[in-house]
């Protein structure tokens, strides 16, 4: 167990800083640093998938109520955030529409739909969660969304599935909170503060693209940023704050409505890139070609002489890389419009090495079952996963009712952390570590009851239904990479001899859907409000009515002295009347 | 609403609609999947295999086994929680060819348009109503019926809202709207509205239970017309069947309809454009609901598409039924209660005056187990019966269910202990009974319970053993449920305007009765356990206090 967290932790770090291959810092004499780029990957179904990255790291020290007052290209807003509430780590994502790893493969950087935010917080502070309730009512003001309808009954402490994943080895989850908002709906307002926090705004640089008419005109959408401390050198002998924007989003083949298939930076995001930010040290555009090495799938214009390849998420990949800091980029034209003609016709849907689906079942608004079903198709390595499953109290979960099962077989996980939950306080928490054996479907499952909530509890569009959030997958997936047994390619005999490499599994996160469940309402029409105020009305008539009619009333004596008490304590022993 | 405006696009579902006049029903599922994959959907596929209890002579059917064909257009920036369904049943032969067609036809304009907010689910079910209880059930993951069917891949998050579509034929001149679904569940009055409404605004003809809506209202045939429309409704959801693909959705709170293209005012022709662009303004008013439809009403008849009679109407005149067993019951209850003070004196009259709520067990006992026998021996036996007699096994399962229910009533169930008394006991636990079984009836299924009620309230309320008993005996006969359902054929024929000779309404009436069976052993209908268990035993009761001796 605590192996793989260290494992996991390990390989996240690695993972998630690919491709940004500058890892160290520059040692110049301002000791802060950002970083732009854009990863554009062609996908399979033919649509494009955008992956935008901002880095800004800076060498200070929010730690141990160091005050801050002087920044550049650290935004102030979240800077005071992390000083004033001790945050140790924070991650915040909103997305809106579902990623389809069927059909898009794994993002690289996995988010629920709605909200997400998981923050750790520093051991200096005593009261958690006052702490996290003033935070996130203040993100909620940062981010223009709903983060103040976080409470008790949505937050939850994972005891393994978030780990931190900047340096630090404190990993008490007392200091850990997660909470989602599947419900929320990202929008331009939620854009606007997020690019706000760039050093060149939306003015210049990558930015330029982030307009939200295009943005919104998409597949999948998804901003997050994420706040850790992180290593300043290999030595990693003092730290740094390390501020990561990411913007991903997915265009549609078909709704953008053009006969031919053809993608180019002005049609996805109605901009071409004439410049670089000038703040930052590194601004560049990643063109994934690796199944299109010959250009037999795709076309792409103009071309570069510039390749780079990275691991990412298990996978060697081939990138065109377009440097925005060199001028010689930008042509005689000076602006990049990057161009992808689609050649092929779409392919059949992905088997990823692991996805995950959710689904209610049952009728009728008694009770139901939760499936969640999470799949390996490797065709001869199982791995282990992590699955956490948090649903509101008013789902109430029949625990002994769990089963997970695959292969026909029961699975019994290695680990269990269940949290029942308390009415009007807390969810439910379910953390369990399975091993998923090679190619099969493992399915859990658990009963549920439908609590019948109080009449104010009811939202305003109670029939929509009730929300439960993502469950989140977390797992060392074996690479792609370590799975080449093909030792016919050509490749030093050397490297070739042990099928393990260095890097065989690597770190993912897959979310499933968030699932929408009916409660047993009652009918807020008309006549139930006439029903109600009738029967308040008869009940507060009939009640004091009632009590004014059989109350007997008497004349209360005085209270007898102490003595007298004693006294008659005494006579009562001795059986003579009392006084 | 820009469908089919374009002339490029409509010229390519007209391809698509000439391609679909080859018999290609019989479900080519290669093509669909193909067909779908290349409008840009996420295609599924669902196999299932239902052995019926006994053959459906109606549809030749008896080892079902099919593949259902469905595409999910999942809807840009939703988290797939919410969908929409939209079927087309594709049966052997090439019967509704053109609904497919057309269901393909929409997948491929609704697939290029942004403003959907809830995942849509292009369904191509197989074996009709048998198909899409398979897929229900893999889709909700219950098993309610013992079918096998394989897990389904992809799903779209709970269901709002559900249309199935009919076009029997090239062309269609108006189309139908079907409510009546399983158990006589019906949608939301706001279904059938929104239909009636995208109906009027297009400018299509809309008929409900294949009849049009008379503008002459005040007048007695326009009045006649309505209540003509109105009887066929309370007969059908009486029936409990659902009468349309749709009806296996309201199970699982889904509001479901199904829209059925026919052909028959020669003069006005509609194309498949103009039902394209009715389905598309239906879904895009379904896509932006946003909560369930639920704001009117669960609970109505419709004499008319613009009109309709609600719960509050038609209950008072079933609670005026349901007081004549209580009046009775409480008469004799008072007279039960008067009786032992005249008979004070002895100490044998007050044993004998006080027979006791045990004495009625035994006919309760005995109606109960031939009720059971009836629900239970026809699919069991009918092995035996086609061995020993010269007939299919249909015709076994129904003859037999017939002699059962005959045979009920030569059985000699009364006691005789208490000659006086015993009867108005007996009669006082049977009027509550019917009175308790009524109430519950009419509030699942109005229609049923309403029809029971006519026929057993008169026969309840008026028998005793002191009245004449051949005639009273004929009475009897002829309001018992089955000769219920006998007339019920014979009437709900002359509603639809075809009128069946005797011999013909026979063979009707014993397919009604396969049809019942099957319905509930497919499907999950209840009304065959309801009158076997239930109704049945408790007409016996009365039956025997006819010939209480």
């Amino acid at each position: 167990m605590a192996e793989l967290k260290l494992r996991a932790r390990a390989c996240t770090r690695l993972c998630v800083s690919v491709p940004s291959d500058t890892a160290v810092l520059s040692k110049t004499q301002v000791n802060e640093d950002f970083q732009e780029e854009l990863v554009i990957r062609p996908l399979h179904s033919g649509d494009i998938y955008a992956s935008f990255q901002f880095r800004t790291v800076w060498e200070t020290d929010f730690m141990k109520g160091n005050k801050v007052s002087h920044y550049r290209l650290f935004p102030k807003s979240l800077g005071q955030v992390i000083s004033k509430f001790s945050v140790r780590e924070l991650h915040i994502s909103f997305t809106q529409g579902y990623w389809r790893t069927m059909q898009w493969g794994q993002p690289f950087i996995p988010s629920p739909p709605g909200a997400e935010l998981w923050v750790w917080f520093q051991d200096s502070v005593t009261d958690v969660d006052a702490t996290w309730k003033e935070l996130t009512n203040v993100l909620s003001g940062i981010f223009c969304a709903s983060l103040n309808f976080i409470d008790s009954t949505n937050t939850l402490q994972p005891s393994a599935s978030f780990k931190p994943l900047g340096i630090g080895n404190e990993t008490d989850h007392r200091f850990l909170r997660y909470a989602t908002l599947p419900r929320e709906i990202v929008c331009t307002e939620n854009l606007t503060p997020w690019k706000k926090l760039l050093p060149c705004g939306s003015k210049a640089g990558l930015a330029v693209l982030l307009k939200s008419e295009k943005l919104f005109h998409s597949s999948f959408h998804s901003q997050s940023v994420h706040i850790r401390p992180v290593c300043q050198d290999r030595q990693c002998k003092s730290s740094s704050w390390e501020l990561r924007q990411a913007l991903n989003v997915v265009f549609d083949l078909h709704t953008s409505g053009q006969s031919k298939r053809e993608w180019s930076l002005f049609k996805m995001f109605s901009r071409t890139l004439t410049e670089a930010c000038p703040l930052a040290s590194s601004s560049k555009i990643y063109i994934d070609v690796t199944d299109n090495p010959q250009e037999e799938q795709f076309e792409l214009s103009p071309a570069t002489p510039l390749l780079s390849q990275a691991v990412v998420l298990g996978d060697r990949r081939t990138f065109s890389v377009y440097d925005l800091t060199q001028q010689v980029t930008f042509g005689t034209v000076r602006s990049l419009n990057l161009m992808i003609r689609w050649k092929s016709s779409e392919g059949d849907m992905l088997r990823p090495l692991l996805h995950a689906e959710r689904y209610v079942t049952g009728y009728g608004l008694q009770t139901g079952e939760i499936h969640t079903l999470m799949y390996n198709n490797h065709p001869f390595r199982s791995f282990p996963v992590l699955l956490l499953d948090s649903v509101p109290w008013y789902l109430r979960l029949y625990i002994h009712t769990l089963k997970v099962i695959s292969k026909g077989k029961d699975n019994n996980p290695s680990y269990i952390h269940y949290q029942p939950s308390k009415d009007r306080e807390r969810p439910h928490l379910l953390e369990m570590l399975l091993q998923l054996p090679p190619h099969s479907v493992t399915e859990v499952t658990v009963q549920f009851e439908r609590a019948l909530l109080k009449w104010t509890e009811y939202t305003p569009d109670p029939n929509h239904g009730f929300y439960v959030g993502s469950s989140v997958i977390s797992s060392l997936v074996p690479s792609t990479v370590a799975m080449e047994t093909n030792i016919t390619m050509e490749q030093p005999l050397f490297s070739s001899f042990f099928p393990c490499k260095e890097e065989s599994s690597y770190f993912a996160r897959v979310y499933t859907e968030p699932l929408l469940v009916n409660l047993p309402t009652p009918d807020f029409s008309m006549p139930y409000n006439v029903i109600c105020l009738t029967c308040t009305v008869v009940a507060v008539g009939y009640g004091s009515l009632y009590n004014l009619l059989t109350r007997s009333f008497q004349v209360e004596e005085p209270n007898p002295g102490l003595a007298k008490r004693i006294a008659n304590v005494i006579r009562r022993m001795r059986g003579v009347p009392p006084l | 609403m820009g469908l089919l405006s374009d002339p490029n696009r409509r010229q390519a579902l007209i391809n698509l609609l000439t391609r679909l006049n080859a018999p290609i029903c019989g479900m080519p599922v290669d093509w669909l999947v193909k067909t779908m994959q290349a409008r840009g959907l996420e295609v599924f596929t669902q196999s299932f295999s239902r052995t019926l209890p006994f053959p459906d002579e109606n549809t030749e059917r008896y080892v079902v086994k099919g593949t259902n064909v469905y595409g999910i257009l999942r809807a840009p920036r939703a988290p797939r929680t919410e969908a929409l369904v939209l079927s087309a049943p594709c049966t052997p032969g090439d019967n509704n060819n053109q609904a497919v067609g057309l269901l393909l036809g929409l997948a491929h304009y609704f697939r290029n348009q942004v403003y959907w907010a809830k995942d849509i689910i292009f369904l191509v079910n197989e074996h009709d109503l048998i198909g899409m209880q398979a897929w229900l059930e893999g889709y909700h993951h219950t098993n309610v019926t013992g079918m096998d069917w394989s897990p389904l891949q992809g799903r779209g998050g709970s269901i709002q809202a559900a249309l199935s579509l009919e076009l029997s034929s090239d062309v269609v001149t108006s189309l139908d709207i079907v409510l009546e679904g399983l158990n006589g569940q019906l949608p939301n009055l706001d279904l059938a509205n929104l239909f009636y409404a995208f109906c009027q605004k297009i400018g299509v003809l809309c008929t409900i239970q294949g009849k049009l809506q008379r503008s002459d209202w005040d007048s007695a045939s326009g009045y006649n017309h309505a209540v003509q429309t109105m009887m066929l409704m309370v007969m059908k959801q009486a029936s409990g069947r659902p009468w349309g693909d749709h009806g296996l959705f309201l199970r699982y709170h889904i509001e479901a309809a199904t829209v059925k293209g026919v052909n028959s005012f020669r003069h006005y022709k509609t194309d498949a454009t103009t039902i394209g662009r009715l389905l598309e303004g239906m879904y895009r008013k379904l896509n932006n609901l946003l909560e369930r439809l639920h704001q009117s009403y669960f609970f109505y008849l419709l004499p008319s598409l613009s009109h309709f009679v609600s719960i509050g109407y038609y209950m008072p005149a079933f609670g005026l039924l349901a007081v004549i067993l209580l009046l009775r019951a409480l008469d004799l209850w008072v007279q039960l209660s008067a009786q032992p003070s005249r008979t004070e004196d002895g100490v044998a009259g007050t044993e004998q005056s006080n027979p006791g709520v045990l004495s009625v067990l035994t006919p309760l006992v005995i109606s109960h187990l031939t009720g059971a026998a009836l629900y239970m021996l026809p699919v069991r036996f009918q092995e035996v019966a086609v061995e020993h007699f010269p007939v299919s096994e249909t015709e076994a399962v129904v003859l037999t269910a017939i002699a059962v229910y005959t045979a009920g009533l030569a059985l000699p169930h009364n006691t005789h202990r208490y000659p006086d008394m015993g009867w108005r006991v007996l009669k006082l636990v049977a009027l509550l009974y019917l009175a308790v079984l009524l109430g519950c009836t009419a509030v699942i299924n109005f229609s049923l319970g309403f029809i029971l009620a006519l026929t057993l309230v008169p026969a309840a309320a008026y028998v005793t053993p002191h009245v004449p008993k051949a005639l009273s005996a004929f009475f009897l006969v002829a309001l018992s449920p089955a000769c219920t359902l006998l007339f019920s054929v014979f009437f709900f024929q002359e509603l639809q305007e075809m009128p069946v000779s005797f011999q013909d309404g026979w063979l009707l009436y014993l397919s009604v009765i396969a049809q019942g069976m099957l319905d509930h052993y497919l499907y999950g209908s209840l009304v065959f356990p309801l009158v076997a268990l239930l109704v049945y035993p408790c007409w016996l009761l009365f039956w025997n206090i006819l010939f209480w001796k």
